[in-house]
């Protein structure tokens, strides 16, 4: 079964791969709106990668409020 | 016009396929620029359609295919006019948009959206005027309007509803979340979903299937399985006004426009 742990590291490493962010440079904790950079629609296209890659769906007002890599990880894992 | 490059879209005709290429930053917004154009192309497509047998409408838009209507324009349009004027504004914008979607569903040709990105509102409601909907693995569709009040304003529930079941049809409507290109193409929403990228090649390529076909047979099985849903089209417009005049839809675009949030776009 996935840990909570090994999803938030994939969750991290696919969004250093995407937005080109040094993998080392991001932590659980991050914001990821400031750490990576990126608007509301550039989110949405992380969304649909994450859902990608864990086979998932993850509706989209699950998200709001969520601005930290933990966070995001514990909606994915709910669903995984 | 064979060819057209307006402020918002332009077209030209390609081994007998029409394509149509919306270009306006940040997403193809929607508002009375890209409406006159989308007009000059209506208008044109009769005459387009003679030598054609394909249309094909796609965005230059890296962020996506289309984010819908141009919600900044139309709050700002409302601040210095009156309760009867904001009406009859409204409805004169949905009636003409609404003759453009209509145009572009009847369509003697075969149409194919070939859409990324961000597919929200009146964008979804463009692509869902399409006969097929070509779509890129990372497109998002969504139909947004309950945040703020209101339905869909271009056709789009009459549209999804003869096209999908009506429970996915409630599902998009009332939750207003957004669901990715592969998810769209379970429920039937989506023709064909492309590697990222290459959505627009994929459409091309079946723009080109379609011209080895019969045109007049083409056309004949297009309205034959494609009524145009036009009694509730014109109910969405009487709804979509009355629901436009109650005060709760200001505030829910003055909250848009205003917004500093992270994430305006979801609902």
């Amino acid at each position: 079964m996935t840990t909570l742990e090994k999803t938030t590291d994939e969750v991290l490493s696919l969004a250093a791969t995407h937005f080109k962010v040094p993998r080392e440079q991001l932590s659980p904790s991050d914001d990821f709106f400031k750490k990576l950079g990126i608007n509301s629609l550039q989110a949405l296209d992380l969304l649909t990668r994450l859902e990608q890659h864990f086979h998932i769906e993850l509706p989209d007002y699950e998200l709001q409020g969520v601005s930290d890599f933990r966070t995001l990880a514990e909606r994915i894992q709910s669903r995984l | 016009m064979k060819s057209f490059a307006g402020k918002t879209l332009s077209w030209r005709t390609t081994e007998g396929a029409i394509e149509l290429t919306l270009d306006r930053a940040p997403c193809n917004e929607i508002g009375t620029a890209t409406l006159g154009e989308l007009e000059k192309f209506a208008e044109a497509l009769e005459s387009l359609a003679a030598d054609s047998h394909a249309l094909i409408i796609s965005s230059a838009r890296g962020e996506g295919f289309c984010a819908g209507a141009d919600l900044r324009e139309l709050y700002r349009g409302l601040q210095d006019l009156r309760a009867a004027e904001r009406l009859a504004g409204v409805r004169d914008f949905l009636e003409r948009i609404h003759a453009v979607m209509n145009a572009i569903d009847a369509a003697p040709l075969t149409t194919i959206a070939a859409v990324h990105g961000v597919t929200f509102g009146g964008g979804f409601e463009l692509a869902l005027a399409c006969d097929l909907i070509v779509a890129d693995k990372m497109a998002r569709f969504c139909f947004p309007e309950l945040r703020l009040g209101l339905i869909p304003g271009f056709g789009g529930i009459p549209r999804l509803r003869r096209d999908l079941g009506n429970a996915v049809v409630r599902d998009l409507l009332l939750t207003g979340r957004s669901i990715h290109a592969t998810k769209a193409q379970s429920v039937g929403l989506v023709s064909q979903v492309t590697g990222e990228g290459d959505a627009l090649r994929v459409a091309r390529a079946t723009a080109v299937q379609l011209g080895k076909f019969d045109r007049e047979t083409s056309v004949a099985a297009k309205r034959f399985i494609k009524p145009i849903p036009r009694e509730e089209l014109r109910r969405e417009i009487d709804i979509f006004c009355e629901l436009f005049m109650r005060p709760a839809v200001e505030a829910g675009l003055r909250k848009f426009v205003e917004s500093t949030d992270a994430l305006p776009y979801l609902p």
